[in-house]
């Protein structure tokens, strides 16, 4: 079992030092939860509406691991393992990152650099970001696992991709601001959970979603964070709008079992090799 | 064999009131306490939009919170007056009144040849005025209360009703204000009553507009949407109301911006140099 706590956290904009204290202070609550594994949503440091601001808020990984370090090391014996989205300053390029922290560990064990980023409407981040280029699996202290960001999940192609390459468990930072108010919650919370309970219902993998909360100018970021099981099933679901922890634990061992049962990720890598000329064609086309 | 049809597939307004009640009222409190604020401020006129954004700030922020402005003029519907009193009573909240007669008068005695709808907007800008200095008085921030028709339509007096610095209701239509003010509780002689801006006599909103909201509303709806005039009119609509509806959005987007700055830099405020309104820094 691996204990994990998702953070559906409301920061300040821009403050960083005090944000960070704040997702401290929620996890010094868990102090005797025994927690493996945090997951804070996107941008959590600083806020998701930056605009030009990215520039003068970005931090280096580095900067963000040496911080989070030190506090680690003053107040737990144990590894903690966290993710959490941030505005990443790389040289003079611009991102917007999730990090793998092993803290008390090996420290900074991945990064992922948001791909599919969303310029339409209300968003606008590919005027102030780069792409990511790279969508990697890797191995933590429990098992295989993959990070996305947000409209990175919204493609379900993505999530296919990290399962074919053996992720168990799918981590999403985001940032989504509340949308459609017709039925009984927001529009976009209920597509989440819905995005969530496919992809892990057809994979047989977790997918544990943290989303941001707090209204950004009047941009209601909508929290709804969850964590799925491998059958499609939601494990813990977080309210609209409001802080709140998740806690549930993750059994990696239930995964071969239920793969067995419903072996559709088996199918997809037998007949992926029939359906990719045709995806060759398409990206060769573009 | 049983018959089944399939849902209605359309655009449609009507939205579930008790989640945007709730999403607003927490819209009301984070803004105000983002910017320091416990208080607000609402001018209630005594019509559906200040009575709903009202009854959202006293459930924001509890009743004694919220300093509730009458701001009659001495040519004000008296209906009005009382209105905003049942609101007032309604919703817990205090009624504070301050005659604008001689602030409004005073200016208009000097101005030989002021017409009614001149008087009117400097009525307007008056109550503009005198909120803008309770929020000071009180360390109350005023809260907005134009709906999402009147902006789109421009109809409003610029640099007055829409001065706010937080307006819960900028993004409902009239018709999902009403919507709502039946499920705050909004006294139903309110809800009901045909909207005016009370800026001259026997004025109402919908012989100003030349167009029915509850019919305004859906043609906006696809308009902003992107659907073509052909299947808006093909929902039941005619040529003309569309054509009204087009004419006035589009006369108007500069009363939804700031002013225009000559770009002379790549530096230029809002062109260049672009902050969400909420951008801070630590040191900042």
């Amino acid at each position: 079992m691996v204990r994990h706590a998702i953070l559906q956290l409301k920061p300040a904009k821009g403050q960083i030092g005090r944000n960070l204290e704040h997702l401290e202070a929620a996890l010094a609550k868990l102090a005797t939860e025994e927690v493996d594994v945090a997951v804070a949503p996107e941008a959590y440091p600083t806020g998701y509406f930056l605009q030009g601001g990215v520039r003068e808020l970005a931090l280096e990984a580095a900067e963000l691991e040496d911080r989070l370090s030190a506090w680690h090391a003053a107040h737990y014996q144990k590894p903690l393992d966290l993710i959490v989205g941030f505005y990443e300053r790389d040289g003079g390029d611009y991102y917007n990152t999730a990090a793998y922290l092993e803290l008390g560990g090996r420290g900074l064990l991945h990064r992922h650099r948001k791909i599919f980023l969303p310029t339409y409407g209300v968003f606008d981040e590919e005027r102030f970001l780069n792409r990511g280029h790279e969508l990697k699996t890797f191995t933590t202290r429990f098992g295989r696992a993959a990070m996305l960001i947000c409209e990175d999940f919204w493609h379900t192609v993505t999530a296919s991709i990290a399962a074919l390459q053996g992720a168990e468990i799918i981590y999403v930072p985001s940032a989504s601001p509340a949308r459609g108010f017709a039925g009984t919650r927001p529009a976009n919370v209920e597509r989440w959970e819905t995005l969530a309970r496919t992809v892990s219902g057809e994979h047989g993998l977790y997918v544990a979603l943290a989303s941001l909360v707090g209204s950004e100018a009047g941009k209601m970021m909508s929290g709804g964070s969850l964590l799925a099981g491998p059958e499609g099933e939601v494990i813990a679901h977080a309210p609209p709008f409001a802080e709140a922890v998740l806690l549930a634990d993750v059994d990696l061992e239930r995964i071969p079992p239920v793969r067995y049962d419903n072996p559709l990720l088996a199918d997809l890598k037998a007949g992926l090799p029939l359906i990719f000329p045709e995806l060759r064609k398409i990206v060769e086309e573009l | 064999m049983k018959l089944i049809r399939g849902a209605p597939n359309h655009e449609v307004l009507d939205l579930n009131y008790p989640l945007v009640a709730e999403t607003l009222v927490r819209f009301i409190r984070e803004e105000l306490n983002g910017r320091g604020y416990e208080e607000a401020v609402v001018a209630v006129s005594g019509g559906v939009d200040s009575a709903v954004t009202l009854a959202l700030a006293a459930r924001a922020l509890g009743p004694d919170k919220v300093h509730a402005l009458s701001l009659p003029h001495r040519d004000s519907s008296p209906e009005s007056r009382s209105h905003a009193e049942l609101v007032a009573a309604r919703f817990g909240v205090e009624l504070e009144t301050v005659d604008i007669t001689p602030m409004v008068e005073g200016y208009a005695e000097q101005t030989p040849g002021i017409t009614p709808r001149r008087k009117g907007n400097v009525m307007a800008r008056a109550r503009m005025i005198v909120t803008f200095d309770k929020s000071e008085q009180y360390h109350a921030l005023p809260l907005g209360t134009g709906n999402k028709t009147e902006r789109l339509f421009g109809y409003f007096t610029w640099h007055a009703d829409d001065s706010p610095p937080v307006n819960p209701l900028g993004d409902l239509y009239k018709t999902q204000v009403w919507g709502l003010a039946e499920h705050l509780g909004v006294p139903d002689e309110i809800v009901h009553k045909a909207p005016t801006a009370d800026l001259e006599p026997g004025q109402t909103d919908e012989a100003d507009l030349g167009v029915r909201y509850r019919r305004a509303d859906v043609i906006l709806e696809h308009y902003l949407k992107g659907y073509p005039d052909e299947y808006i009119v093909a929902l039941g609509y005619t040529p003309a109301e569309v054509a009204t509806v087009k004419r006035r959005v589009n006369r108007t987007h500069y009363k939804r911006h700031l002013p225009a700055v000559a770009l002379l830099s790549s530096t230029a405020i809002n062109e260049f140099y672009l902050r969400p309104l909420d951008f801070r820094t630590e040191d900042g």
